[in-house]
C-alpha cells in the first residue's frame, strides 16, 4: 500500500488531505470486511493498522484546518459544523 | 448506533445536469435490489445470526449500504439540480417532479415506491446468507443495466465504484456462509436451525 503519513515536510493543500482521507478511509472500509472473513491474518492486520494510523493524522490535520469531517472535529470557537458544501452538493 | 462523516465513501462531482439519467439511477435509491434495501436487510438480519463473524459482515456491509445509498441521492441530486420545470419535463422527468420537486424520494425506475416487501429477514442464517448472495448480484446487474445508458465519466465513475463494492460483498458473504457451514452439522445443514432451535435436534427424521 503507497500510503504514507503526513509528518513533516511541506503542508499539504485541502484537496491532496482529502484525497488522503479518502484513501485510507476506503483501505479500512474494505480490510475490514476482508478481516470480518479472514481474523486471523496477520498482513491484514497490519495493512489495517497503517491505514488507521494514516486516516487518523490526516483527519487531524484536515479537521482543525479546514472544519470538521465528524461531530467530534470542531476545533475553533465558531460552531462550523453547518458550513457548506454537504457531501452530496459535490466539490467534497 | 451511528455516526455521521460529512463526506461521501467516494467522491461525486457531477457538471452536466441530466433529469432522464436521475430517473434511471434513483432505482439503486429506492428500487427492489436498491442500497436502501440492501442496508434494511442487513442491519435487520444481524440479530439473528449465530456467531460474531455472520454478525460483523452484515454490520460492517450493512453501515457501508448506508454510505452508498447516499452516494447515489449525491448522483440523482447533482443529476437534476438547478433545472427548470421546462428541462425537467423534456427529459422525461415531469411525473417524479409533479410529486416531489427535486427532492430525493426512495423509489424505483419505474416509480414503484420504496417496500420491504422486496427483501427477507428469515431468522435462519443460511437462508438469510443465501438472500444476500442474490442481493448483490441483483444490485451488480442493475449497475450493469445502468452503465450500459451513461456515457458521462462524472456518472460512470461512481458507479463503476458501487458495482465493484457489490463483488466484493458477495465475495465476504460466501465467506460468512461458508464459515457458518463449517460449525453446523456436516450431515446435514438443517438438521436446526441455529438461530432459534434451543439444542441440535437428533440427526434422524429430516
Ligand atoms: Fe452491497
Amino acid at each position: 500500500m503507497n500510503m504514507k503519513p503526513n509528518m513533516m515536510g511541506a503542508p499539504l493543500s485541502k484537496q491532496a488531505l482529502m484525497n488522503q482521507i479518502n484513501e485510507a478511509s476506503f483501505a479500512i472500509d474494505e480490510v475490514l470486511l476482508f478481516l470480518d472473513t479472514h481474523p486471523n491474518d496477520m498482513a491484514a492486520l497490519d495493512y489495517y493498522r497503517n491505514a488507521v494510523s494514516v486516516r487518523r493524522q490526516a483527519m487531524d490535520i484536515y479537521q482543525s484546518q479546514f472544519g470538521p469531517l465528524m461531530a467530534d472535529g470542531v476545533y475553533g470557537n465558531r460552531w462550523n459544523w453547518i458550513n457548506d458544501p454537504w457531501p452530496w452538493e459535490g466539490g467534497c | 448506533m451511528w455516526r455521521y462523516e460529512k463526506k461521501l465513501q467516494y467522491p461525486v462531482n457531477i457538471k452536466e445536469p441530466n433529469a432522464k439519467l436521475a430517473k434511471y439511477i434513483i432505482s439503486q435509491y429506492g428500487g427492489p435490489d436498491g442500497e436502501i434495501n440492501a442496508s434494511l436487510r442487513y442491519l435487520s438480519q444481524r440479530y439473528t445470526m449465530p456467531h460474531g463473524m455472520q454478525k460483523a459482515v452484515l454490520t460492517d456491509i450493512g453501515t457501508e449500504e448506508l454510505a452508498h445509498m447516499e452516494m447515489i441521492a449525491a448522483i440523482v441530486h447533482q443529476l437534476t439540480r438547478g433545472l427548470s420545470a421546462e428541462e425537467l419535463e423534456a427529459q422525461g422527468f415531469a411525473p417524479y417532479y409533479i410529486d416531489h420537486t427535486a427532492a430525493i424520494w426512495p423509489q424505483a425506475a419505474g416509480g414503484v415506491p420504496l417496500n420491504a416487501n422486496q427483501f427477507q429477514s428469515k431468522g435462519d442464517p443460511i437462508t438469510d446468507l443465501f438472500e444476500n448472495l442474490a442481493a448483490e448480484q441483483k444490485a451488480r446487474t442493475t449497475y450493469d443495466n445502468i452503465l450500459r445508458v451513461v456515457s458521462d465519466p462524472d456518472v460512470c465513475d461512481p458507479i463503476r465504484f458501487l458495482r465493484k463494492r457489490e463483488i466484493i460483498h458477495f465475495q465476504r458473504f460466501g465467506e460468512a456462509l461458508r464459515d457458518l457451514q463449517d460449525k453446523l452439522d456436516s450431515r446435514n445443514f438443517y438438521a436446526f436451525n441455529p438461530s432459534f432451535d434451543k439444542k441440535p435436534a437428533a440427526p434422524k427424521a429430516f
